[in-house]
């Protein structure tokens, strides 16, 4: 604990100030002098990964809502064009929606590190209190920030949350109805969510304040459980406890990294990449991978009602933790059953997470069930009984005998630390991805990709004869609406220069006006113009086409995917496979077979596609061999046409792939100096305190 | 900031403490960079910047139209000869900003003139053919602008500036 500090500054404005507002004793008492314990582990850097998580979604989500509309026609529109067209837009937009999967990430290993430690135990009930209702705000945060996309995950992610809370008995529809502000989710909704997204992180922030402020008088938990008694046990905050954090916060930013850079949909949904639609719910609604334990026990219990407490029940349960354990030993290191428990119950809340993004059928349901009742067991069961039964070791006399003790094997530690950091990041992040468990048909093969791995750029004969293939075939049913003319002049695109773009803007007929005149006309589209629909609207879209509306490409390789499986999930993690979407359209384009298999009932009107789920398909086989005349001798083939095609159309969903694939490589090569030289300074520093 | 008893390797330490803080501060600057250049102009509001062409044969002699080029009015008059014997009569340097009528208009094009129609003062629109000179009067302050847009009369410091522009033909002009 810090008493009053005795820091006095020695310039005179600076001392002028200090008299009237003691700020810089604060902070020196609070961050300098603090005495921390010398025996803290890696997994006590995740304070301030979370602070530093704090502060990088406020400060991206506040500039992004500088472009951002909060209006149900055009957010989900905005958030393209900021990915588009506002300078770096699609690196901020990457930093926040990966951002906040690291925030949760960091908060789960911060709240499994404190229930293995025992930091909950007093004098630190009110800590971890805190620490729970912070994580609640997080958790309605996140959700309401993952609406305002718009798109159709966002949409129904709304509709099922918000459905929630009419499971409450009598009042419940009045409560829906309330957060909806309307019969249903619309334009209302959205506003207040945007409304509330700014606001939370506000409040979580001086929730965090006051976290670190009982932190401060209780004193930090360390790996001993044991309070510090002498000078020896502690060290001063700086800058032994800053560095180390440092060298922490550095790791963990190459960790992010590779998803902001490298994988920024690996942990989003694809069908998030489709505007929300109020008449067609996706196959599977599953939620953002951090929600998917709680989701797993709410599908678990078969009645509504039930299922909701349930769920409610599992993260409250966590605010009366200091008193269902009652043991005296704090750490786990020394209570040899409560330790095994923990890695239990770790397991448990990882396989939860697991079945929440499976559909809810057969085996799943009644393994969700175990492990529901397992969840609710450690707590109510196990903890009050362990603590009543079990036979601690011996804990060390103090923290510094705790230090001499293990010094010969400290090195280790830290290696495994980032191992075990890793592999749970992976399974984490890689429980989502059978979140895509779509009803596909054969899984499409996968294509060699010259903007596939961390190198990979647009082959740029390939985007110019995609692009002809689009204007000749395409884009007399599919509208490219989110690309401007102008962009075939941008860097990383096909490669035209600004006259060839202003030319092919020329060929179009763009409808303008009104003019003085107040009638609508048309004038030959300039750069600025966007590529124009072939359809007024959608619904002559739709009975123009058989009742099913051709959807727009600008973002269709991002909006299809398709189940990856287990084990492949986790090896596209460290392989930067994300080539899903492009596999999946090149194989649909070539996967047209003239006659259904014997027994599979054709609709009237409809085609059968080997790749198209359910494989009755309202678009005919658009592309046959020789359709399109290419200028520089590559083959006239479907194959060809569908490969160029489908890269054109990646560079329509992705315009920015190379610059962020190339800051991507600067970052890392950055990140990496900065981690080796903090390494190093943290040990120098560190020399003379072991 | 440390006690570090590391004496026998007092410059290697330093070095190592100054090389990570500058790599630090290097990080901490270029991460600025994108956060502050996301406040720019983004891609769209640039490309609707592009040049503009106005037909200028519907106005009449005597009349004046207000476009919009990049946000911004474009006041484009079709002066009479009176008005542009007035701006051309006043002795250049006797002007608040020094600026003669032929440097304002295209050589054989004198009937026209082309200026942005802010304010110079604090940005307000003046209302064109007001005022003491025939030209234009700003009611927020009372600036007072001639025939050729120059300032010469209250707290505007500059003429109304001319915003780049060609004519394509006769009757049209290219703003931008």
């Amino acid at each position: 604990m810090s008493g009053p500090s005795d820091f006095q500054p020695t310039n005179p404005a600076l001392k002028w100030i200090e008299r009237r507002l003691p700020i810089m004793g604060l902070m020196h008492s609070s961050f300098v002098a603090y005495p921390t314990p010398r025996n803290l582990n890696y997994w006590w850097t995740f304070g301030a990964i979370l602070s530093l998580m704090l502060g990088v979604q406020i400060l991206t989500g506040v500039i992004l809502a500088m472009h951002y509309t909060p209006h149900a026609d055009l957010a989900f529109k905005s958030v393209e064009l900021i990915v588009r067209d506002v300078n770096y837009g699609w690196l901020l937009r990457n930093i926040h929606a990966s951002g906040a999967s690291m925030f949760f990430f960091a908060v789960y290993i911060h709240m499994f590190r404190g229930l293995y430690y025992g930091s909950y135990k007093e004098p630190r009930e009110v800590l971890w209190i805190l620490g729970v209702i912070i994580y609640l705000l997080m958790m309605a945060t996140g959700f309401m920030g993952y609406v305002l996309p718009w798109g159709q995950m966002s949409f129904w992610g709304a509709t099922v949350i918000t459905n929630l809370f009419s499971a409450v008995p009598y009042f419940g529809e009045s409560i829906v109805t309330l957060l909806w502000g309307g019969y249903s989710i619309g334009n209302p909704t959205l506003n207040r969510f945007f409304s509330l997204h700014y606001l939370l992180p506000f409040v979580i922030a001086g929730v965090v304040v006051l976290h670190v402020w009982a932190l401060h008088v209780a004193g930090q938990n360390n790996p001993a459980g044991v309070e510090p008694k002498t000078e020896k046990d502690t060290v001063p905050f700086t800058p032994y406890a800053t560095m180390k954090d440092m060298f922490g916060v550095s790791c963990f930013m190459l960790f992010f990294a590779w998803f902001i850079f490298y994988m920024p949909n690996y942990l989003g949904d694809a069908d998030n990449y489709n505007p929300a639609n109020p008449g067609v719910t996706p196959a599977h609604i599953v939620p953002e991978w951090y929600y998917l334990p709680f989701y797993a026990i709410l599908r678990s219990i078969p009645n509504k009602l039930a299922g909701v407490i349930a769920m409610f029940g599992a993260i409250i349960i966590l605010a009366f933790l200091p008193w269902l354990d009652s043991a005296k030993t704090r750490s786990s290191k020394y209570r040899p059953l409560a330790k095994q428990f923990f890695w239990m119950f770790v397991v448990v809340c990882i396989g939860l997470g697991y079945l929440g993004a499976q559909p809810p059928e057969g085996i799943y349901v009644i393994v969700g069930r175990i492990l529901t009742v397992c969840y609710f067991a450690y707590f109510l069961i196990l903890l009050p009984l362990l603590s009543r039964i079990e036979k601690p070791r011996p804990v060390p006399n103090s923290i510094a005998d705790d230090v001499l003790a293990k010094s010969g094997r400290k090195s280790a530690t830290m290696a495994s630390a980032v191992i075990a950091l890793l592999v749970a990041g992976g399974l984490f992040a890689g429980s989502v991805q059978d979140a895509r468990a779509e009803d596909h048909g054969a899984s499409p093969p996968g294509q060699k990709w010259s903007f596939s791995g961390p190198f990979g750029k647009f082959d740029r004969g390939a985007l110019q004869r995609g692009l002809k293939v689009y204007k000749e075939v395409c884009s007399s049913c599919h509208g490219l609406s989110y690309v401007a003319f102008r962009n075939l002049a941008d860097a990383g695109g096909p490669g035209y220069s600004v006259a060839q773009a202003a030319a092919f803007a020329s060929e179009y007929k763009i409808k303008d006006g009104p003019n003085d005149q107040g009638e609508m006309f048309e004038r030959p589209g300039r750069p600025a113009d966007y590529f124009p629909s072939p359809f007024p609207n959608e619904q002559a879209a739709r009975v123009a086409n058989g009742g099913a509306a051709p959807p727009d490409l600008s973002l269709i390789p991002k909006a299809r995917s398709y189940k990856r499986g287990f084990p492949m999930f986790l090896i596209d993690f460290f392989t930067q496979y994300q080539e899903q979407g492009p596999d999946y359209v090149a194989a649909l384009l070539q996967g047209y077979e003239d006659k259904a298999p014997a027994g599979f009932n054709l609709p009237e009107g409809s085609y059968y596609n080997k790749y198209f789920p359910g494989h009755a398909i309202k678009m005919p086989k658009p592309l046959n061999d020789g359709q399109v005349t290419y200028d520089d001798g590559s083959p006239a083939t479907v194959a060809q046409y569908a490969k160029d095609v489908t890269t054109f159309l990646m560079w329509t969903a992705e315009p920015h792939m190379e610059a962020r694939k190339q800051l991507g490589l600067q970052v890392f090569v950055f990140l990496i100096l900065l981690t080796v030289l903090l390494y190093f300074t943290k040990k120098k520093v560190w020399a003379n305190a072991h | 900031m440390t006690t570090a008893s590391s004496a026998d390797h007092p410059t290697r330490r330093d070095f190592l403490f100054v090389a990570t803080g500058a790599v630090a501060a290097v990080g901490a600057a270029a991460t600025v960079w994108p956060l502050v250049s996301q406040m720019n102009p983004d891609a769209s509001t640039i490309a609707a910047g592009a040049p503009i062409e106005v037909d200028l044969a519907p106005i009449a002699e005597g009349q004046d139209i207000k476009v919009f080029w990049r946000g911004k009015p474009i006041y484009i008059s079709h002066r009479t000869k009176k008005q542009i014997d007035e701006a051309r009569k006043v002795a250049v340097s006797s002007l608040p900003d020094p600026e003669s009528d032929e440097q304002r208009v295209k050589a054989g094009h004198d009937q026209w003139l082309v200026v942005i129609g802010i304010c110079t003062h604090l940005g307000c629109i003046p209302i064109a053919h007001e005022g003491a000179y025939d030209g234009f009067f700003c009611p927020c302050h009372g600036s007072v602008y001639d025939t050729s847009g120059r300032i010469r009369q209250g707290p505007a410091p500059s003429n109304l500036p001319v915003p780049p522009y060609t004519f394509v033909s006769d009757t049209k002009i290219q703003i931008g």
